[in-house]
């Protein structure tokens, strides 16, 4: 059973026609024609903004990549093709950072799935004080990341904070460990962003129609049975969204590492690597290289939950699939 | 159709085009003012000074105002408190050529970086000579580049050994020395901890600097162009990683600055203590029957007999490459590191002169009781490796050289020699 039984899909109808205008090259009517060019003098500003802000930067920084480009160093500066992208796809700190990154990202992001989905469900079935319970989880995600990652580091060193006295008595420092630093991190990352998590969850749960759950019920299924029979194949498209949005984020982790650690001991993400070469190293060659791989996984990483999991925005066509 | 007819008939139409246009010109009130920037109303030239926090900086540059009778007016923006910051700043400013920068504060180890991006203005003829005038050597050597002269030193500082005299008689003169009483003091159960800076950041870099200098090894080559490490620069990575793993410093060590070391010491903990003069009267102020059993000594070397040379830390002062009013910048760069405002500074903030007669002045004895030591150290103290990639080369040896317990001499040494030749050709990744 899909969704697309019992749920209305209005966009489906409205969709057709035009495609098949534009593809069969049909000729428009006069109010259609009027129509489609108003709609592009609608979006024409914000697609031209769009390509000021983001298209001219993206261009600008893959030709910055090509270059030997060191600010401190004018006069050296020199159209060196792929030599950047070899400097670094060969360098230690670039793999290691990349290591790094995605170890934070797979495991923030899977325990932020299973803890979101759980307060997911307390908010959505929560029946006094909703409110309350709602203000009460959003909390973390209200508070500035830097503020928090200071509360974080504070309480993790020795002398300032309870964390370090109870965990380790105060002998050692966590955060000058690798080990340890980089579970700080997640930890701060995940108390941080599960909210988030929680509330991308919820709105997938308010699609679940109560109806359904009751036939389910009445046909025999247990609570686990249409938790995971009933509500997630209907959830599904607010979970891969959900993961998709989370898993892009927490793949430019910056700020918590910043703070916590400003990325000694290996805790460095790629993010932290761009901004130490590209804004402290003045080195505007390597350092856009290293934002274009950014980019790069970025995308890729869109790809894959596109193409392979079938993401969708909700309410959107395809959101069948 | 619907629309137009729907908007002629409504009324507020010309009372918008009104608000549009007041919008307008309040917004070219605000723009206007600054855009005319540098000239005040007075027709005075404006100098910015753009430094880092300093609490008596004020009263220096009103001095300053007074004195220049009406030639220029100094006004002081103060930059961030972390030196990365700082930088961070200005470089931003410097590389999009904002002409609101004249007079700016650099730390010791970045003149040579905005000398060759073409940032500052060479000091040359009157102002040159008026900047070297009885200015100590090596503080005027880290300002040069190249052999010209890129700004004019302001103040700066050398660490001493601080040690208790009641746990110690005579100050070690070594590092060896230095492990080896303090080894002594632990196993009598006394207070023995060496308190220094250890977190992997510049004050890593300086410790290491400071040792392989007394050593007389070599970090870069004279022409500060390729990565040197020599037989005497390994022995340096040897002593600092004996210093770190016998036992001798505190746990938090490797994540302790000058702050933290400074608060460590004042609990009593410790024997001795690797530090900055500023910690002197901040003991003196939170703990003074402590303060009366601490005592200053030479900061420890390598051979016995042979006396260390401590890295120097300090500011100077450039001259932007994009100011509209070069000349009086100048002039009011001289005036705010004149011998009189550096005493004053000296007394009122706590930063060492860098003119070697301020230190004779009486006020200096009262605020100074180590100032002989100071100015002895400075004679030959020694400067960070001077490079226009200096901030690479230390990222990649404060990378390296932590935690300083895990070094590896002649390892480490190999992976430094290639990571700093790296950095010295743009070639290289930051960790």
């Amino acid at each position: 059973m899909t969704e697309e039984t019992y749920r209305p899909q209005p966009a489906a109808e409205a969709a057709p026609p035009a495609r098949r205008g534009r593809r069969g090259r049909r000729a428009l009517s006069a109010g259609r024609l009027a129509e489609w060019r108003l709609g592009w003098l609608l979006c024409a500003p914000a697609a031209l903004v769009m390509l000021i802000v983001t298209a001219y930067p993206i261009l600008y920084s893959i030709w910055l990549s090509l270059q030997r480009y060191d600010l401190r160093f004018p006069d050296d500066r020199e159209f060196v093709g792929l030599a950047n992208y070899a400097t670094v796809l060969t360098n230690g700190f670039w793999w290691n950072a990349f290591a790094v990154t995605v170890l934070i990202t797979v495991v923030s992001v899977a325990v932020e799935l299973v803890l979101g989905m759980g307060l997911a469900l307390i908010m959505h079935r929560t029946l006094v004080g909703r409110g309350l319970v709602r203000t009460a989880t959003l909390v973390p995600y209200g508070i500035v990341t830097v503020v928090a990652a200071f509360s974080w580091r504070y309480a993790w060193t020795p002398g300032t904070g309870y964390l370090a006295e109870l965990t380790t008595g105060g002998a050692t420092d966590p955060l000058t460990e690798r080990a340890s630093a980089l579970a700080i991190i997640i930890l701060a990352e995940i108390w941080k962003t599960t909210p988030f998590m929680a509330l991308l969850l919820m709105t997938g749960l308010a699609l679940v129609p109560e109806d359904l759950l009751k036939a389910a019920a009445v046909d025999g299924a247990g609570p686990w049975q249409r938790f995971v029979r009933v509500m997630l194949p209907v959830m599904k498209p607010a979970i891969l969204v959900a993961l998709l949005f989370r898993t892009l984020d927490a793949f430019r982790i910056f700020d918590h590492i910043f703070i916590l650690t400003g990325g000694a001991n290996e805790t460095s993400s790629v993010s932290m690597l761009t901004y130490t070469n590209l804004i402290q190293g003045l080195n505007l060659g390597i350092g856009s290289t290293l934002s274009v791989l950014i980019f790069i996984a970025v995308a890729i990483i869109a790809f894959l939950f596109v193409k392979l999991f079938g993401t969708a925005a909700p309410g959107s066509a395809q959101e069948a699939g | 159709m619907k629309i137009r007819r729907q908007r002629d008939r409504s009324t507020p139409r010309p009372r918008r085009r009104a608000t549009v246009l007041t919008t307008l010109a309040a917004i070219l009130a605000l723009v206007l003012p600054t855009s005319a920037c540098g000239t005040g109303d007075t027709g005075i030239p404006e100098i910015t000074l753009y430094y880092a926090p300093e609490e008596n900086l004020p009263r220096v540059v009103e001095q300053c105002n007074a004195q220049a009778e009406g030639r220029y007016r100094i006004s002081y923006r103060v930059l961030p408190r972390g030196a990365d910051d700082q930088r961070m700043q200005l470089v931003r400013r410097l590389a999009a050529g904002d002409r609101d920068l004249d007079v700016i504060g650099l730390d010791v180890t970045w003149t040579q970086e905005f000398a060759s991006a073409e940032w500052i203005r060479e000091w040359t003829g009157a102002y040159r000579q008026q900047a070297e005038q009885g200015t100590l050597e090596v503080p005027l050597a880290s300002a040069t580049y190249e052999g010209r002269l890129y700004a004019a030193p302001k103040n700066t500082n050398v660490q001493l050994l601080w040690y208790r005299t009641d746990l110690v008689d005579t100050p070690p003169q070594t590092w060896q020395e230095l492990i080896d009483t303090s080894l002594r003091l632990k196993r009598e159960g006394r207070p023995y901890r060496v308190i220094t800076m250890g977190a992997q950041y510049e004050g890593l870099v300086v410790l290491y600097n400071s040792i392989v200098a007394s050593a007389g090894g070599q970090i870069l080559n004279p022409d500060g162009t390729k990565a040197v490490f020599n037989q005497k620069a390994v022995e340096a990575l040897a002593i600092l990683q004996r210093f770190a793993s016998a036992g001798v410093t505190s746990p938090s060590f490797t994540n302790a600055m000058e702050d933290d070391a400074r608060l460590e010491f004042q609990t009593g903990n410790a024997a001795f203590q690797l530090n900055y003069p500023f910690i002197y009267p901040a003991l003196q102020e939170a703990d003074p029957q402590l303060a009366q059993r601490v005592r200053w000594a030479r900061y420890p070397g390598v051979e016995p007999g042979v006396p260390s040379r401590t890295t120097i830390g300090g500011y100077n002062l450039a001259v932007s490459a994009f100011s509209e009013h070069p000349q009086e910048a100048f002039e009011a760069a001289l005036c705010i590191r004149s011998p009189e405002h550096q005493l004053f500074s000296a007394v009122n903030d706590g930063v060492p002169p860098t003119i070697e007669s301020v230190y004779q002045d009486p006020q200096m004895a009262e605020a100074y009781p180590m100032r002989e030591l100071i100015l002895a150290e400075l004679r030959d103290a020694a400067t960070r490796p001077r490079t226009p990639a200096y901030q690479n080369i230390s990222t990649v040896i404060s990378t390296e050289l932590s935690p300083p317990a895990a070094i590896r001499p002649e390892r480490t040494a190999d992976t430094l020699r290639s990571a700093v030749d790296d950095a010295l050709e743009s070639r290289g990744v930051l960790p």
